[in-house]
């Protein structure tokens, strides 16, 4: 098998947290590398570029890997899960398809154990990590407006949010009525020239690629420093396994396929896992070996298991004034009312709203066609019209508790591209779930019928609406109860580090990239810090 | 020597037959006919049909089901039966639904609601977000008065 010179850091993963430890650790000038099973994208070829925008994102930009089928993707064999998993697979990752809705967890989701007696504490804490949250919101490019009581007051952002649109208005406005909370979303998007990146132009796209640079994609963000900083990138590189010196128990590299499906090893020195909470567990159950027999860092028989999505509800209405559509980003205003645990709801924690602006003309058509709403014959065109441009939803992003049940593993039949065998996600809604998606589509229909809506739609859960990949590979200080220690790194293999979202200890109810991304930059700084004795 | 056909991609055959073309046709004139009123072509709009016709990427094999199904449903070709033959088949089509119907139904919208004489009559630009994109009104955020006024409501650990 053919092998490369050794490196010192192998970074499996050029997404969210392998970008941003990638650009950190580059000021060691360690010889540092990061292979990537996709590609660079090209902002000319993403839809908004075309007449074809909505269509895309069924086809070569769907969200959902099996849907997409491209080469650069792996099949998930997520036929036993309520929600499918997503994903996007390029220098970037998913950051290329996110939302780019970008809250940090809340100082209380870092303690439910202790405040709510669920689940388990992390074993850092908010306070922690907000140097890093902000660091990461300074290179990542956040707009957003400070103040919000939703999070403690030293939380600012680089930029103004984004604007507030007629749909933010209408929604605003009921949210006084009732009495509650909403607040313009910290987001990935710049709103002014920011370190050579144009400002929104409202394309209306965010997901499924932006054309004007707007949107903080690592690939337009980190990456371009930390290659500039002597960082190497090797895409088209899909790792197989991690593997193991038997006599030391330490990694010793990978091997990974080539762009042209050769097998190659690449030894190194410290390895890190960026893979997300998917990619990370399949890669470690797949590096099977004489001293680790059911899988890598795998002593807690964790790995895999613990798998959290964050269930969705979404709740939408049609309203008789005009809507933004898909005149803008499609999300910029969130409300915390409902975050914290309130007992007398009949759940533990919580849940966060994301309030959408509207849906493209194409996506109307569809939706209200499959929804019964839209008919055949003569009245489509005059029932149409009062669909388009006149929806509003809101979306429930409930805490999604963890449970060993939910768990990833290796499908004994399914394989990807390279023989190498898929991730099966075993997954069910906990009685807790249900009922905090409930509560969220009776506060969010009085939400927007208080807003003026004629018409309700509510989808529970959101079946393509497995954004976040979390908990697989937890954080904790317990090696029989976790799988990675305070700072990263594995509790099995001391040269092992695991940065992305399977490390989260618990969900929150928010979007997490911005906190992968700012354990990300806290773990990276803790090896920088720790370099003299990084093995102990 | 002969040329070996390209092999189909994964998610099926990417040509309709002349006899799912008239089938189609007549069942997209049934869903969404043209409008005088709107000033809007149906949805059997030749350009329409073209376009549909080359569009079905990762749901041909749907398509192809779906329109298997409709002439199920047709005893034969739609396009055969007079108006109210056709209305009741369209109607069953309809009940029966399915994830193949879904997915014949996403294509037929796609090209419809892409249409520059479609568009137009909505009051859209016929032209892709890039690079021109929108404006939104950037609103007053003094409308968050009542939110500050309330004050914190983060929970202290």
């Amino acid at each position: 098998m053919p092998s490369h010179e050794p490196v010192d850091v192998l970074i499996i993963g050029s997404g969210a947290s392998g970008a941003a430890v990638a650009w950190s650790l580059a000021d060691t000038k360690m010889k540092i590398l990061c292979l990537e099973q996709g590609d660079w994208q090209n902002p000319t070829d993403y839809p908004s570029n075309g007449r074809d925008w909505e269509a895309r994102q069924f086809n070569d930009m769907a969200t959902s890997p099996n849907r997409r089928q491209l080469w650069s993707d792996y099949p998930v064999n997520d036929d036993n899960s309520p929600i499918k998993v997503l994903n996007f697979n390029a220098v970037g990752g998913s950051t290329i398809l996110y939302a780019a809705h970008y809250p940090r967890l809340h100082p209380s989701d870092f303690k439910v154990k202790s405040l709510d007696g669920v689940a388990d504490d992390w074993p850092i804490d908010y306070h922690q990590l907000e140097p890093f949250f902000a660091e990461n919101d300074r290179m990542t490019g956040v707009s957003g407006l400070a103040g919000d009581p939703a999070y403690p007051p030293q939380k600012t952002s680089p930029m103004e949010p984004l604007p507030m649109g007629r749909s933010g208005r209408i929604l605003g406005e009921a949210m006084n009525r009732l009495g509650w909370h909403w607040w313009p979303s910290d987001c990935a998007v710049t709103t002014r020239e920011y370190e050579g990146r144009a400002p929104c132009i409202n394309l209306g796209h965010c997901i499924a690629g932006c054309a004007q640079g707007a949107k903080a994609s690592t690939d337009i963000t980190y990456w371009p420093a930390a290659i500039r900083a002597g960082v190497e990138l090797r895409t088209r590189a899909r790792v197989r396994e991690i593997t193991i010196d038997n006599a030391t128990g330490m990694a010793n590299g990978v091997i990974y396929y080539d762009r042209d499906g050769v097998e190659q090893f690449q030894p190194a020195h410290v390895v890190v896992v960026a893979a997300n909470g998917i990619g990370t567990p399949r890669l470690l159950l797949n590096s099977k070996s004489e001293r680790f027999p059911n899988g890598l860092a795998n002593s807690s028989g964790l790995v895999g298991k613990n798998l959290m999505f964050h269930p969705y509800a979404s709740v939408w209405g049609y309203f008789n004034e005009e809507t933004d559509g898909n005149r803008g980003p499609p999300l910029s205003l969130w409300s915390h009312e409902f975050y914290e645990s309130d007992q007398s709801r009949g759940f533990v924690r919580g849940y966060s709203w994301q309030f959408g602006r509207g849906v493209g003309a194409i996506m109307e058509a569809q939706q209200s066609f499959a929804s019964g709403r839209l008919p055949w014959g003569a009245e489509h065109h005059a029932v149409y019209r009062k669909l388009h441009n006149h929806r509003m939803n809101i979306a429930a992003i409930c805490e999604d508790l963890p449970e060993e049940h939910n768990r990833v593993t290796l499908d004994p039949v399914l394989k990807d591209a390279n023989g190498i065998p898929a991730p099966k996600i075993d997954y069910t809604l906990s009685e807790n779930s249900n009922r905090m998606l409930d509560h969220a589509i009776a506060r969010a229909t009085e939400a927007l019928r208080e807003a003026g809506a004629w018409d309700i739609g509510v989808e529970k859960p959101i079946r393509n609406g497995g954004w976040h990949l979390l908990g697989t590979a937890r954080m904790g200080s317990d090696p029989t109860r976790s799988v990675v220690n305070d700072w990263g790194r594995s509790h099995d293999v001391k040269n092992l580090f695991i940065v992305d979202g399977s490390i989260f200890t618990t969900s929150g109810g928010v979007n997490p990239t911005s906190t992968i991304q700012a354990l990300a930059l806290y773990i990276a700084d803790q090896m920088k810090q720790r370099l003299a004795t990084l093995f102990d | 020597m002969s040329k070996a056909a390209a092999p189909l991609p994964a998610w099926g055959d990417p040509i309709l037959s002349d006899a799912e073309k008239r089938s189609l046709a007549a069942l997209c004139a049934r869903m969404i006919p043209a409008s005088a009123e709107f000033k809007v072509p149906g949805a059997d709009d030749a350009l329409i049909q073209a376009d549909i016709a080359k569009s079905l990427d990762r749901d041909a094999a749907a398509v192809h089901r779906a329109l298997a199904q409709l002439e199920r449903i047709s005893g034969g070709s739609l396009a055969d039966l007079d108006i109210e033959k056709q209305e009741e088949s369209c109607a069953t089509l309809r009940a029966e639904g399915g994830a193949d119907l879904t997915a014949l139904g996403r294509i037929i919208l796609q090209c419809y609601y892409r249409d520059d004489r479609v568009m137009i009559s909505l009051g859209m630009e016929p032209r892709p977000p890039f690079p021109k994109g929108h404006t939104l009104p950037q609103g007053d955020w003094a409308l968050l008065d009542p939110v500050r006024k309330r004050g914190k409501i983060w929970r202290e650990v």
